[in-house]
């Protein structure tokens, strides 16, 4: 029962969009879609997937890895642990099934000019309203198709549903990373400059797919893989949450169709490609001589707010990465110095220190284990969360710009019609009335326009408001959420390390 | 000028045990001085001998005093036998001082908190340096005056004693001795390796077994320095994290602040946790390895002692059996022969004695220093389990 999507809020402008970029024979540069790696996987069915992730050590004793993107033994039966989207209807339609079609935050009526009152905090659990449909998405096994340089990865998208406006109710697709940036840039080209916040997807990475293209198997395409995968199930993730941008076929052919076409034009747009695009428009719109007569100080200050996270935000992702390495440096240096004891103990000739040294050496393995899967939380839980927002601040920036853009060019055509009318009156004064009605045309035209080009500024502005307090929220509870589950990873490691230890003291306190 | 707790000097000296325990000669290093380059120890001496003319007395020396000291006993024919106490290491500041240096550099890139933060850091990792080197070099003190026979030496008489200067001694030292010591060590390990073959069990199996571990020890040492180094380098990184979140925290104004101020506290905090954690390591495990490095190889200069002594002694047989077989200055030969195995067999009794003390000493002190690592660790994990806990609970309840 195929459910017709939702008008949208500027429906006609989406269908004033022409076609997408003509599909071009050539080769795409999937350079970004290539990882090498085993593929141990081959369960077709959605719920029974075994096996680890490469690059995954062994299972840990305890849960923590729920917390990271890496998989284990353990997670195997709940392949959706770390894909629930909980989708609450929006609070004013409260209605069963039917409303999911509504779009609710195209509210044109609330100007620009209103008061600036941010919406006041609400916690996580109130969006647990009456109705609640239930979306879980998850993205795994990649698996490796072709070989040599032309070679790429392939993900597999499971989604678990209620929401009507899918075909089933479970379902999953094989996906390849061009196809998610061919998501993004048909996202971003319908919605972005209408004021949302489009989700940046993962960057491309030259030299990391090509290491797994050749086939390299060590820790670090292994590594790369899964930072990958992570990241392509984050932004799907961001993307459905957004209640608009789930209503958009696009999204769920996505989702839902077993063969997309080929995304040709990935090339240029992708996450980084974006970010770079966005910042050139940033500095045209500051070029720009006329400054904005804001009657309120809102967009300015909350744009001055936005940029100067985007540093923090920076910085700090800089010192965590810092963190990460020096971890992995620690980690490194463990290991080898537990092979140095286990030689010292072997050499040793007094038994119970030989034997105690043994023991020492072997609790520095699990040491050298505990780093590592530390210097792995620190860099899924908190690394690639900041990298994440250094992103989506960028989009933020972004649909300020366009909220700019579009009072532009309402300006442009108040001028213009200006120019129109001055010719009208020009003409009149010359009499030629074949021309004046050719002008008084034209006026009307750009009268429409003018008038047009001004809805479409108070919308982008109410939207651009929306948008900004909803993604405020949303980074506020992904900040709390990491930041728990960070504190968690913590807790965990250091609880093992006290077993260890106290494994270890009876052996110290035998030498005799 | 920094003073050293009790406290920490009685963690410092398990390194090696049962020191300073006997109430006629007590030796220690109360006071240091830091100047530039130069450290100045105040050797400090409580005795109830009678060949000192005081019962109590402080002299300043310095490094070089203690290596001028330690090389006037290794060349002293009669100690031959004896394990000579390994000289303490240079005082090394390099790494810090590089550090604040760096620091100095990178300065307009933090915030004046996390500058301070870090200088503290770095004037405690200072601290640290410095308390290590009085260590040694008090250790090194203590072991010679816990020595029955080492204890009575006149040169350390002279250097716990003499209120002037020691550098003429040092002067004279140098010529005299030269590069004799060195160039003994150079072809030490040949003489043993090579050397002569070994009659005593108790020695050949002290050979095999110094000979493998020194280099096991020696390696293992490096490896630790390297780990404990890291750790540190994880602790540092805290610093700056803490930093920042202080400062993304300090504009947020939202609900999210409570979070990033707890977040940005527990930071802060656990970089405590593991800066001891990495500094408790260095020293209960860096440390003692590198403590019984230099140990070990003063054994292994006690066996290419004897192993000399042993050639010797072999020589002077083949001499004086050529020399019954010429029938030439045997006298003579009987009498070097009897001197060279006297000197040999007096060697190997001490030497003996020596090692197996020796063995004893290394055991009792490794066992001392893995088990206060452990409990340590334990302490310290316990103390961040809590913490983390705390901030967890905290946080959910926000």
């Amino acid at each position: 029962m195929e459910r017709k999507p939702p008008p949208f809020p500027d429906s006609e402008e989406q269908e004033a969009h022409s076609e997408k970029a003509e599909e071009e024979s050539g080769d795409d540069d999937d350079d970004d879609d290539d990882d090498g790696g085993e593929d141990i996987f081959t369960g077709n069915d959605l719920f029974s997937e075994e096996g680890s992730y490469p690059g995954v050590q062994e299972p840990s004793v305890d849960n923590q890895h729920a917390s990271n993107g890496l998989r284990s033994d353990d997670d195997e039966q709940d392949l959706f642990a770390e894909a629930r989207v909980e989708l609450s209807l929006d609070r004013s339609s409260t209605k069963g099934i039917r409303e999911v079609t509504r779009s609710s935050p195209s509210a044109p009526d609330i100007s620009y000019k209103s008061s600036t009152s941010k919406m006041s905090f609400e916690k996580p659990e109130e969006e647990e309203s009456n109705d609640k449909f239930e979306l879980n998405i998850a993205v795994t096994h990649p698996e490796k198709v072709g070989d040599g340089m032309n070679a790429y990865m392939v993900y597999k998208v499971s989604t678990q549903t209620t929401l009507p406006m899918f075909k089933s109710r479970a379902f999953s697709v094989r996906r390849r990373f061009s196809d998610f940036l061919g998501l993004f840039e048909k996202l971003s080209e319908k919605h972005a400059q209408n004021g949302y916040i489009v989700p940046l997807p993962p960057e491309k990475s030259v030299v990391g797919m090509t290491k797994v293209k050749v086939g390299k198997e060590d820790t670090s395409s292994t590594e790369f893989v899964e930072k990958r995968r992570a990241a392509l199930e984050r932004y799907l993730h961001r993307v459905v949450s957004h209640q608009n941008l789930l209503q958009d076929p696009d999204v769920r052919e996505f989702l839902e169709k077993d063969e997309l076409p080929r995304a040709v034009s990935t090339q240029t747009l992708s996450g980084a490609g974006f970010l770079k695009m966005i910042n050139k428009a940033s500095d045209a719109v500051n070029k720009m001589t006329i400054k904005m007569n804001e009657s309120d100080n809102w967009f300015e200050e909350k744009l001055q707010e936005v940029e100067n996270e985007e540093q923090q935000l920076r910085k700090l992702h800089a010192v965590v990465d810092a963190l990460v390495n020096h971890r992995k440096d620690l980690c490194g240096n463990t290991a080898v110095f537990a092979k140095s004891m286990a030689m010292l103990g072997n050499s040793e000739d007094n038994t119970a220190l030989s034997r105690a040294l043994s023991q020492l050496a072997e609790v520095e393995d699990k040491m050298e284990q505990l780093h590592q899967e530390q210097a792995s939380n620190d860099f899924f839980i908190f690394a690639e969360l900041l990298a994440d927002y250094v992103r989506l601040l960028g989009g933020v920036r972004n649909c300020f710009d366009q909220r700019i853009k579009t009072w532009q060019r309402w300006q442009d055509a108040q001028s213009t019609l200006q120019k129109k009318r001055e010719v009208e009156a020009k003409l009149l004064w010359a009499n030629k009335p074949d021309k004046l009605q050719q002008a008084k045309d034209e006026i009307t035209e750009w009268e429409a326009k003018v008038t047009q080009y001004e809805r479409d500024f108070e919308r982008i502005c109410a939207t651009v408001r929306k948008e900004v307090l909803r993604f405020e929220k949303e980074k506020s509870n992904d900040f709390k959420v990491h930041i728990i589950k960070y504190l968690e990873s913590l807790l965990v490691s250091q609880q093992r390390l006290i077993k260890y230890w106290e494994a270890f003291l009876p052996e110290a306190k035998a030498i005799s | 000028m920094p003073t050293i707790s009790q406290e920490y000097k009685t963690a410092l000296r398990s390194v090696s045990v049962d020191l300073n325990n006997d109430v006629s000669l007590l030796i220690d290093i109360p006071d240091a001085l830091c100047e530039r380059d130069k450290v100045k120890f105040t050797v400090h001496t409580k005795t109830t001998l009678s060949v000192f003319q005081k019962p109590e007395f402080s002299v300043p020396r310095q490094h070089e005093d203690f290596i001028w000291l330690h090389d006037t006993l290794v060349e002293t024919e009669e100690y031959a036998g004896l394990i000579i106490p390994p000289a303490p290491p240079k005082p090394d500041f390099e790494s810090p001082r590089e550090k604040m240096h760096k620091l100095g550099e990178g300065e307009a890139t933090m915030t004046k908190e996390e500058y301070t933060k870090m200088k503290q850091e770095l004037e405690a990792e200072y601290l640290a340096v410095f308390k290590k080197t009085v260590q040694v070099h008090e250790v090194f003190l203590q072991r010679l005056s816990s020595h029955p026979v080492l204890s009575k030496d006149r040169n350390f008489q002279i250097f716990l004693e003499y209120d002037q200067d020691l550098s003429v001694r040092r002067k004279n030292a140098k010529e005299m001795f030269g590069g004799f010591f060195k160039n003994m060590v150079k072809s030490a390990d040949e003489v043993l390796i090579s050397g002569v073959k070994e009659v005593d069990d108790f020695f050949e199996q002290e050979k095999t077994f110094l000979l493998d571990y020194s280099t096991k020890i020696k390696d293992s040492t490096t490896k630790a320095e390297r780990m404990t180094r890291a750790h540190k380098n994880v602790a540092d990184d805290y610093i700056h994290v803490a930093a920042i979140l202080n400062s993304i925290s300090a504009e947020e104004n939202t609900a999210l602040k409570k979070h990033l101020d707890k977040f940005s506290d527990m930071f802060e905090k656990l970089r405590k946790v593991e800066g001891r954690v990495a500094s408790d390591q260095e020293l209960k495990l860096t440390e003692l390895l590198r403590y019984y490095t230099r140990d070990i190889q003063a054994a292994k200069d006690l066996l290419y002692r004897r192993a000399r002594a042993l050639a010797d002694y072999e020589n002077s047989n083949k001499a004086l059996d050529k020399a019954r077989l010429k029938s030439k200055d045997v006298a003579q030969a009987e009498d070097n022969q009897r001197q060279c195995m006297q000197k040999f067999e007096k060697l190997s009794e001490s030497g003996k004695k020596e090692l197996t003390s020796f063995k004893g000493r290394r055991v009792v002190a490794f066992r001392k220093n893995l088990v206060e690592m452990a409990e340590l660790e334990i302490k310290h994990a316990k103390n961040s389990v809590s913490l983390l806990q705390g901030c967890i609970e905290t946080l959910k309840n926000c």
